[in-house]
C-alpha cells in the first residue's frame, strides 16, 4: 500500500466518524425537541434537557463538524498541494484520538461535567486533548503546504489556514480556567469579563468552524463537481480578507442590553452589519460561477446542494446581522428565534455543503460512482423541507414569545404570566419535532447512499 | 500586486494572524485592562460553601441552557423580573451564567422572591405547581449527599473565604439544600426598591379602604380563576394554606384576628420580604408582589373571592 492510498484511508476514517457522530447528535436533538413539550421524556439525572442539549451541540459541532473538517480539509489539501500529507501516520493517530476524544466528551457531558460556557462546555482535560488534536492538524496542514508541489495556493487553502490559526487562538484563550478537580474547573475570567471572552469565542467558533472551513469546501468542491472555474478570483480575495478581519469584532452582539459596556456592544453591532459584505462576496461568487451554465442544476446532482447551501449562507448572514440590531434584539433575543436562526445555518448551509462534499469525495477515493443519484435527490428534498419547517416554526414562536413577554393590559400591568407564554409555544415545538424528524429521515437516506457507495467500491476493489 | 503572498504560506499565515488579532485586541484584550470590566457592588458578598455547592449543581445540570440571569433594562422586563442587572453584581461569577435562551423565566432576581419551601416543592415536581410546565423534575437531588472535601477544594480554588464550622455544617446537607441556597442568593446584592405602601402601613391603620368589588358575583368568579392561576400553588387549591398561610381562617400574618380587605390588597400588590409590616402586623416574608402582573381590579377580585369562601 503506497502513501497516497494510506492518506485516503485517513480521509475516509474522518468522514465515516463524522457521519457517525452526526447521527448521535441528530438523534439526541430529536429527543430534546420532544422534551421541550413533553417533560416526562426527561430521564434524570443523565438524560435531562439541561445535560443533553450540550451533548447535542457538542457532538454536532465537534463530532460531525470538526470531523468532516479534518477529513475533507486533508482531502482538499492533498489535491491542492499535489502531494500526500507530510505526516500520514500523525494524521492516522489524530483520527483515533479524535474518536476517543468525542466519545469521552459525550460521556463527561452526560455526567454533567461542564464549564457552562456555550460551545466550550468540555472540561479541562478534554480541552487539553482538543488542543493536542488541533496541533496535530496544524502540523500536517502547514507541513504539507510548505512542502507543496503546486506553487500557487488556491482559495480553499487560505480558508483552511485561517481556520487553523483562529480556532487555536479562540479555543485556548476562552478555555483558560482554574482547575479544582479532575473534571471541574472555573473560568479564569469573572462576570462581565467572562461574558465578553466567552462570546468573543462563541461567535467566532461559529465563524471559524461553521463558516471558513465550509467555504473552503465550497470553493473547492463546487468547481470540481460542476467543472466550472470559480467566477472571480479577485472577489474571493476581497471576501476572504474582509471576512477574517471583521469576524473577530462581533462577539458582543450576543450581549446586547446586558451589563457589558455599551461601546463594546455598539462596536460589535457595527462590524456585524459590515460582515454582510464579505459573506455575500462568497454568495455572489457562487451564483455567478454556476451562472455561466445554470443547466448544471439539472445535469449535475450536487450543484443544487451547493447552490442551496450558499443560499442559506446568504440568508443566514443577512438575518444574523439584523438580529444584532438593538431594536430587533430586544424582541427576539432569548427566544426560539435564535435556535431557528442557528439551525438554518447548521442544517441548511453546513450540513448541506458538507454532505455534498462527502458525496463528491467518497466515490473518488473508492474509484466508483455514487450508488444512487435518486436517493441523493430524495435526501436533498427531505433535509430541505425538514430544515424549513424547523426554522420557520422557530421564527414564528420566537416573535410570539417576544411579543407575549411584553404584552400589557390597558392599565399597564403585564398581560401574561410566564407559564402562559410558555404553553403557547407547545404547538410550534411539536411542529419543530416533525421538521426534525423529516430532516433525520433525509440524513438516513444520505447515510444509506454513502454506505452503499463504499460497499460498491470495496467490492470492485476486491474483484480487481 | 498581492499575488506574491499567495505563494508564501508563512507570510500568508502571519498576515492572517495579525488581521485576526486586531479585532481581538480591541474588543477582548483591551477591555480586560480597563476597570469597567471588573466592577463590584458594595453589597456583593462571596459565595458561602453551601451556595457555591448549589452553583456547581446549577452548572452541572445545565440550568443555564433554559434560564438566563440578566434582566435587560427594558420596561416589560423590569416589571416581570425586577431591577435590571448591574455589571457589579457578577464579580464572583466564574463563569458568568447569563445564558442565551429563556425556555424558562429569567432567574436574575429569584433570590428572596419565594420562601425556601417553594423551591423544594418546585424542584421536586415542577408540574405540581405549574401543571403545564416543561421543566424536568430534580427529585434525585434530595438524596444526593454533598461532598465537603470537594466543595472545600472548589472554595480554595476560587479563593472564597470560609470557616471550618461552615464546612462541617455541609455534611448531612443534600444537593437540593445547596441548590435552594444558591437560588436564594442570586441577585440579592442589588437592594429591592422598598414598596412605597409598606411605610404607610407600618402602624395600625386608622382608616381602611372598602373593597370596591366586595360581593360582586362577576368579580368573585374572576377572582376564583385568578386565584387558581396565581395563588393556589402556595396557598392551596382551597386557600387553606400550604407553603403560605391559610387565607380563609381567622388569622393574618399568623396572628389571631383577621384584617380588612385593603390589607390583603396591599400584601398581594406589594409582596413581602422579611420584616414587612402591614397594619401593625409583622410578616415572615416570601410572598412575591403582583402589582406588575395583576391589575388593581384583579387583586380586588381575588380578595372578593377569598371573602366569599371564608370559613367554608
Amino acid at each position: 500500500m503506497n502513501d497516497y492510498q494510506y492518506d485516503n484511508q485517513t480521509v475516509k476514517g474522518f468522514v465515516v466518524s463524522s457521519v457517525f457522530w452526526g447521527v448521535v447528535g441528530i438523534v439526541i436533538g430529536l429527543l430534546i425537541s420532544i422534551q421541550m413539550w413533553r417533560p416526562e421524556f426527561n430521564f434524570a439525572p443523565f438524560f435531562t434537557f439541561g445535560r443533553l442539549r450540550t451533548v447535542h451541540t457538542n457532538s454536532l459541532a465537534f463530532g460531525l463538524g470538526v470531523g468532516a473538517i479534518f477529513g475533507l480539509s486533508y482531502y482538499i489539501l492533498m489535491r491542492l498541494t499535489k502531494r500526500p500529507l507530510l505526516f500520514p501516520k500523525l494524521a492516522r493517530i489524530q483520527l483515533y484520538l479524535f474518536n476517543i476524544g468525542i466519545a469521552a466528551a459525550a460521556v463527561t457531558l452526560f455526567m454533567g461535567m461542564t464549564q457552562s460556557l456555550e460551545y466550550a462546555e468540555l472540561e479541562w482535560p478534554l480541552d487539553i486533548a482538543i488542543v493536542i488534536l488541533w496541533v496535530m492538524f496544524a502540523v500536517n496542514v502547514f507541513g504539507t503546504i510548505i512542502k507543496r508541489k503546486e506553487e500557487q495556493m488556491y482559495i480553499s487553502l487560505w480558508y483552511i489556514i485561517a481556520t487553523v490559526i483562529a480556532v487555536a487562538v479562540l479555543y485556548i484563550i476562552n478555555n483558560l480556567s482554574i482547575p479544582v478537580g479532575p473534571f471541574k474547573s472555573y473560568h479564569l475570567f469573572a462576570g462581565v469579563n467572562s461574558a465578553n471572552v466567552e462570546w468573543w469565542y462563541g461567535h467566532n467558533a461559529v465563524g471559524f468552524v461553521f463558516t471558513t472551513p465550509i467555504l473552503a469546501m465550497f470553493y473547492y468542491f463546487l468547481p470540481k463537481s460542476t467543472g466550472i472555474p470559480i467566477f472571480s478570483h479577485r472577489l474571493s480575495i476581497i471576501s476572504f480578507w474582509s471576512l477574517v478581519f471583521a469576524y473577530l469584532w462581533t462577539g458582543a452582539h450576543h450581549l446586547v442590553y446586558t451589563p457589558l459596556p455599551d461601546w463594546i456592544q455598539t462596536l460589535g453591532i457595527v462590524f456585524t452589519i459590515f460582515l454582510i459584505a464579505p459573506s455575500w462576496g462568497s454568495v455572489v461568487n457562487g451564483y455567478y460561477t454556476v451562472g455561466s451554465d445554470w443547466d448544471k442544476m439539472n445535469t449535475q446532482y450536487l450543484t443544487k446542494f451547493f447552490i442551496m447551501g450558499i443560499t442559506f449562507y446568504g440568508l443566514q448572514t443577512v438575518q444574523g446581522p439584523t438580529q444584532g440590531l438593538r431594536v430587533v434584539s430586544q424582541l427576539i433575543h432569548y427566544t426560539d428565534w435564535v435556535p431557528g436562526h442557528v439551525h438554518m445555518g447548521t442544517m441548511g448551509w453546513v450540513t448541506m455543503t458538507t454532505a455534498a462534499s462527502i458525496y463528491y469525495v467518497i466515490p473518488k477515493i473508492y474509484h466508483t460512482e455514487i450508488y444512487s443519484i435518486k436517493v441523493a435527490n430524495i435526501h436533498f428534498w427531505l433535509v430541505l423541507i425538514g430544515q424549513l419547517i424547523f426554522s420557520i416554526t422557530m421564527w414564528i414562536t420566537g416573535i410570539q414569545q417576544g411579543a407575549l413577554w411584553k404584552a400589557v393590559n390597558d392599565d399597564g400591568s403585564l398581560k401574561y404570566s410566564f407559564v402562559e407564554t410558555l404553553t403557547k409555544n407547545y404547538p410550534f415545538w411539536q411542529l419543530r419535532t416533525v421538521g426534525g424528524l423529516i430532516f433525520t429521515v433525509g440524513m438516513l437516506f444520505f447515510i444509506y447512499n454513502i454506505y452503499m457507495t463504499i460497499r460498491r467500491g470495496s467490492l470492485a476493489e476486491a474483484k480487481a | 500586486m498581492a499575488g506574491g503572498i499567495y505563494n508564501k504560506p508563512i507570510v500568508f499565515a502571519l498576515t492572517a494572524t495579525v488581521v485576526i488579532l486586531i479585532g481581538t485586541a480591541v474588543t477582548m484584550f483591551y477591555p480586560m485592562l480597563t476597570p469597567e470590566m471588573h466592577p463590584k457592588l458594595e453589597n456583593l458578598k462571596p459565595f458561602t460553601a453551601l451556595q457555591l455547592a448549589g452553583r456547581d449543581i446549577y452548572q452541572r445540570e445545565g440550568c443555564v441552557n433554559c434560564h438566563t440571569q440578566t434582566v435587560r433594562p427594558l420596561k416589560s422586563e423590569v416589571m416581570r423580573y425586577g431591577e435590571y442587572s448591574k455589571a457589579g453584581e457578577f464579580a464572583y461569577d466564574r463563569p458568568f451564567l447569563w445564558g442565551s435562551k429563556r425556555t424558562g423565566p429569567d432567574l436574575a432576581r429569584i433570590g428572596g422572591k419565594y420562601p425556601d419551601a417553594w423551591h423544594y416543592k418546585h424542584f421536586d415536581k415542577p408540574q405540581a405547581m405549574f401543571a403545564e410546565s416543561n421543566m424536568p423534575a430534580y427529585t434525585f437531588l434530595k438524596d444526593e449527599k454533598l461532598d465537603p472535601a470537594s466543595i472545600e477544594a472548589h472554595m480554595k480554588g476560587l479563593s472564597m473565604p470560609y470557616t471550618t464550622e461552615e464546612m462541617a455544617a455541609l455534611s448531612g446537607k443534600t444537593g437540593m439544600d445547596a441548590l435552594v441556597a444558591y437560588m436564594q442568593v442570586i441577585g440579592t446584592a442589588v437592594k429591592k426598591a422598598a414598596a412605597p405602601a409598606a411605610a404607610v402601613a407600618s402602624t395600625v391603620k386608622e382608616k381602611h379602604f372598602e373593597n370596591p368589588l366586595a360581593g360582586n358575583p362577576q368579580a368573585i368568579a374572576k377572582g376564583k380563576d385568578l386565584y387558581a392561576k396565581n395563588c393556589a400553588t402556595c396557598h392551596g387549591a382551597n386557600a387553606k394554606g400550604d407553603i403560605g398561610p391559610s387565607l380563609v381562617d381567622d388569622e393574618f400574618f399568623y396572628e389571631k384576628g383577621d384584617l380588612p380587605d385593603d390589607d390583603y390588597f396591599e400584601v398581594t400588590n406589594n409582596g413581602t420580604s422579611e420584616g414587612y409590616t402591614e397594619d401593625g402586623r409583622v410578616g415572615k416574608g416570601g410572598m412575591p408582589g403582583f402589582k406588575d402582573s395583576l391589575s388593581k381590579d384583579d387583586i380586588w377580585s381575588i380578595v372578593a373571592y377569598l371573602r366569599s369562601i371564608k370559613g367554608k
